[in-house]
């Protein structure tokens, strides 16, 4: 599904983001990534979302190599990555509803699609009765799941959630959770950068350490391991 | 934002309407000077009796560039010239018998360009005594004119991009606030063509508005401009002037044109820096 060959990544102020990453992910995987901040996590969704490029290696996704991928072909890439922010993201003038049929129209669907489907996903996690609420009128929880609705609404094979328990008390974390968990039994695979070790400890999936750059861990039912205690 | 957008596009067209009649008035007076210059004089020799006036008249006739050929005798040269002189046309009286004046041919040339060609091949023609025409001053003016159509065209320029500039920089205070809306519409996978569509079409209503406003302004203004000169000196600078109907039209599509063009391109311009994501 998603795979790192020997990718590094130098910024253009020669900081060395990511050293010779080698990753495999398989379809209907959820992986956690873990490591500091300024580990490399971000560099690896950027690189994912094709936001930066590798100074080195080859990225593919859905066997189609996208690293050599067009500026204008970037768009057709990221509707196969559904993603999640720490800090949501949401459009603060248009409603529930709005915000998630907005990646809908995005796409070109078509206004029927869209009055099937968003009600269908806002289901899922569990917001229908929100739907014509504002953002700011949701609580934190409300506004992470808003986020996954809209991420997963056009149906991509892949959900990247960039720390998006960053921000919530420990119960919406897990309410959060159990939605990405949801997702991920569909079919879909999910790719969490995350420093919620509770979670991480719990969920016992696979588990991916980046530590300055470079791959140092990489476990099937792995937990989160201090950093500190293999340095 | 839009008033703002709106109002610089309206002033640099109507700075580029000013500068527009400007050069098409001095244009107009170049061509309208250049038709008063169009022709030859041709002095004929006093003493003519063995030659045939008429064969004359045919011979400069059949010139390459020459349009047509009017004989002046001086009997009626010396009448004009007191018709003109009206009053003090006694003082004329008396040439009649002597009449210093000579026989004349005013030649219509078809362009001014052949006056070196048509003078030179007339000059030959025996009983010609002497030739004027006023080249000289036509390419003089002819080169007045290309100056002030270049030094022209060179300040619409500058005007076009900086309204372009201001376009830009007004556009990009409204891309700006929406810069949350466009990074998230990347992130989900909207086109750049997607994205900028609105954008764009906000620009060329700006565009629009703004010439529409202008072409007003400069119409009614210009009418109004042409009317107070011709009701204050009759036809004496009006019949140099670019007449406001011909104007119109011209201006409403250049303007149009340029409107749209500033509004679009300004508004792709902007949204360039907020497109890498």
């Amino acid at each position: 599904m998603i795979k790192f060959s020997n990718v590094s990544k130098k910024y253009d102020n020669d900081v060395k983001a990511l050293s010779n990453i080698d990753l495999d992910i398989k379809k209907g995987e959820f992986i956690f990534l873990v490591g500091t901040s300024g580990a490399g996590k971000s560099t690896i969704i950027k690189l994912l979302l094709k936001e930066e490029n590798p100074t080195q290696g080859e990225i593919t996704l859905n066997d189609r190599d996208i690293t050599s991928v067009r500026n204008r072909r970037i768009p057709y890439i990221r509707r196969d990555i559904g993603v999640v922010f720490q800090d949501f993201r949401l459009l603060p003038n248009k409603t529930v509803y709005e915000n998630v049929a907005f990646a809908m129209e995005i796409v070109g669907e078509s206004s029927k699609e869209i009055r099937r489907r968003v009600p269908m996903v806002l289901g899922m996690v569990n917001l229908s009765r929100k739907s014509s609420s504002y953002p700011d009128q949701l609580s934190g929880g409300e506004r992470q799941r808003v986020s996954i609705a809209r991420a997963i609404v056009n149906n991509p094979p892949v959900l990247i959630a960039d720390e998006p328990t960053g921000n919530l008390d420990p119960d919406t974390a897990w309410d959060i959770m159990r939605v990405l968990l949801d997702i991920n039994h569909r079919g879909t695979t999910v790719v969490m950068a995350t420093h919620a070790k509770e979670i991480v400890n719990s969920m016992k999936k696979r588990v991916v350490e980046i530590h300055e750059g470079k791959l140092i861990r990489d476990e099937q039912k792995g937990g989160y391991i201090n950093e500190i205690s293999h340095i | 934002m839009g008033v703002a957008s709106i109002s610089s596009i309206s002033a640099v067209l109507i700075i580029l309407g000013l500068v527009l009649i400007l050069i098409l008035s001095i244009n107009n007076a170049v061509m309208e000077t250049r038709t008063k210059f169009d022709e030859i004089q041709i002095l004929l020799e006093d003493d003519l009796e063995n030659i045939d006036l008429d064969s004359i008249e045919e011979e400069i006739a059949s010139e390459e560039g020459v349009l047509s050929v009017i004989f002046h005798s001086k009997d009626r040269r010396l009448e004009s010239m007191k018709e003109d002189w009206g009053d003090d046309s006694n003082l004329l009286d008396g040439l009649e018998d002597d009449n210093p004046l000579q026989d004349s041919y005013k030649v219509q040339l078809v362009d001014i360009e052949y006056a070196d060609l048509v003078v030179d091949n007339i000059s030959q023609i025996e009983g010609v005594e002497s030739i004027n025409y006023y080249k000289d001053v036509i390419d003089k003016l002819m080169i007045f004119s290309k100056y002030i159509q270049i030094g022209g065209t060179i300040i619409v320029g500058m005007l076009v991009l900086v309204s372009i500039f201001i376009i830009a920089n007004t556009i990009k205070i409204t891309v700006a606030s929406r810069k949350r809306e466009i990074n998230i519409m990347k992130y989900v996978g909207a086109t750049n063509g997607y994205i900028r569509g609105p954008f764009v079409i906000e620009g060329i209503l700006f565009g629009l508005f703004g010439a529409v406003i202008s072409i007003l302004i400069i119409n009614y203004g210009y009418e109004y401009f042409f009317q107070s000169v011709n009701d204050r000196f009759y036809l004496l600078f009006t019949v140099y002037l670019v007449p406001p109907a011909t104007l119109f039209k011209d201006i409403a599509i250049i303007f149009t044109a340029i409107g749209v063009g500033i509004g679009s391109l300004g508004s792709i311009l902007s949204l360039k820096r907020f497109l890498n994501v």
